[in-house]
């Protein structure tokens, strides 16, 4: 990457194609300004099969490579944008899987050349971020981040656009790993996040005490991997005394006992970096039980919190489209020598 | 077969970090066993035993996380493949051929893929509620102590 002149727009805003496929969602999405979404294709929302004329029996999610070019194509006519009227691609470039994250990287710079149009490397987490600024006009930084989802949990300061620093992250499960293992235990299925919010809703959350793992004091970063095992501990044993285990007692439970966890130490940040404003991110910013909790405290301490619609929760393109466009405009361009990189800091 | 009992979380940390002693570069090991049975906390042993400084968090999302370390060590979640051919996609392979030391939780699942001599820990629950038990198909492959 480097700081580069950026040109002026093709017509009178400018045009952005962002992809992501740093895990299991192959996305595309066309934006404008950074701020208007025009489309936001994700693979596990359309139906690739009927593309392929409905003889392809199953296609995994992760089949990047099948699925890519659908999606691009989708985008763009989904948006009614043609390639010549894109001034810039945006793309995920790390965290991820590498194999994965080279298809929307190998794609992304194929189109750049192509097009003779630069090209923008995003951070997948900075992505999650920035997706609060296309439902949130009025968002501006400073504030303090919570991205929870699947393969992240991060406490992030920002204090101005595109300076993040991590005060904290997991030390071994993401927060929805958690759910999702916790889930698999219980015979809920996959994704766990969800079915566990909702059969929650019809347990007792002080029924059993399962530990809260604070780390030390002054510590922001999590560890979920002894809840879950303290969770399997519970059931063993009490199959083992021959009880019979409520399955929404123990999901109220494991969901109470890790969202506390996870707002006391937001909160606590917040205090620490002596910010007003919580933005939350990623597929368990969609946890109910966790945007009620947080509403209220941040309510009790005069904090604005926000967060993403469900759709722009969850990995999609439309928020990498914004964050490229943020890097874009202070000419942070990339060449066509921008690699996937699975192990990108923030 | 070598067979370990560990009693707490301490004890497993301390197996992982011997048998990270024993280990060397192109080495695979393959860790099977449920859900909370350890795997990943004697994964995070292991890498420590190897030097990794950086912190190891639970692969199961992205499948591989890479680390650099005087031996590079790359730790795989193979849980979430449902075809064997995913795993040729993510550049597995490649992972196996380069000089580093693999090492695969829920390998179980990708069996007709792993080479011949690879070093199997099987994990399981023991009588009490903290107990494991670890069985290494290498007689002899740690001392006990």
């Amino acid at each position: 990457m480097m700081i580069q002149k950026i040109l002026p727009p093709k017509n009178e805003e400018y045009l952005t194609l962002a992809i992501e496929t740093s895990c299991d969602e192959t996305s595309a999405a066309v934006v404008k300004n950074g701020k208007k979404v025009l489309s936001n294709i994700i693979s596990s929302q359309i139906d690739i099969h009927k593309q392929y004329g409905g003889v392809v029996p199953e296609i995994a999610s992760r089949h990047h490579l099948d699925n890519i070019n659908v999606i691009v194509k989708e985008a763009l006519d989904s948006a009614e944008a043609q390639f010549e009227d894109l001034d810039f691609i945006g793309v995920t470039s790390g965290p991820g899987l590498v194999g994965a994250l080279l298809i929307g990287i190998s794609t992304a710079k194929a189109l750049s050349y192509a097009l003779n149009i630069p090209l923008v490397g995003v951070h997948h987490i900075e992505g999650h971020i920035c997706a609060n600024y296309l439902e949130h006009s009025d968002l501006k930084p400073p504030f303090l981040s919570l991205v929870v989802s699947g393969g992240h949990t991060h406490i992030v300061d920002i204090h101005e656009e595109l300076s993040y620093q991590v005060l904290g992250r997991t030390r071994d499960d993401a927060v929805g790993e958690a759910f999702d293992k916790v889930s698999r235990v219980l015979g809920l299925g996959y994704p766990g996040g969800p079915a566990i919010d909702k059969l929650s809703q019809w347990g007792d959350p002080n029924a059993v005490d399962f530990p809260r793992t604070y780390l030390e004091p002054d510590s922001f970063d999590f560890s979920f991997s002894g809840i879950k095992t303290a969770v399997l501990n519970y059931i063993n044993s009490e199959k083992q005394k021959g009880n019979k285990i409520h399955s929404a007692d123990v999901a109220a439970s494991f969901q109470m006992a890790v969202i506390q966890v996870i707002v006391d130490k937001a909160l606590t940040a917040a205090e620490r970096m002596q910010r007003d404003t919580i933005v939350m991110a990623g597929g368990v910013a969609a946890n109910s039980l966790l945007r009620k909790i947080m509403k209220e405290k941040c309510a009790e301490k005069r904090i604005r919190l926000y967060y993403p619609s469900l759709e722009l929760c969850t990995d999609n393109a439309a928020m990498i489209g914004c964050a490229a466009y943020l890097n874009y405009m202070k000419g942070r361009i990339d060449w066509l020598d921008l690699d996937a990189c699975p192990n990108l800091k923030l | 077969m070598q067979q370990l009992i560990s009693h707490s979380e301490q004890e497993t940390n301390k197996i992982g970090q011997a048998i990270a002693e024993k280990l060397k570069k192109g080495d695979v090991i393959c860790l099977t066993g449920d859900l909370g049975t350890g795997k990943t906390t004697l994964s995070k042993a292991i890498a420590k035993g190897l030097g990794i400084r950086e912190t190891v968090t639970s692969p199961t999302y992205t499948i591989v996380h890479e680390y650099e370390g005087e031996i590079p060590f790359f730790h795989f979640d193979v849980y979430r493949i449902d075809d064997i051919n995913e795993m040729y996609e993510i550049g597995f392979e490649e992972y196996l051929a380069g000089d580093g030391i693999c090492l695969i939780e829920w390998a179980e699942r990708i069996t007709d893929i792993l080479p011949e001599d690879c070093i199997w820990i099987y994990m399981d629950y023991g009588q009490k509620i903290e107990d494991r038990i670890l069985r290494i198909n290498k007689p002899g492959f740690i001392s006990k102590d």
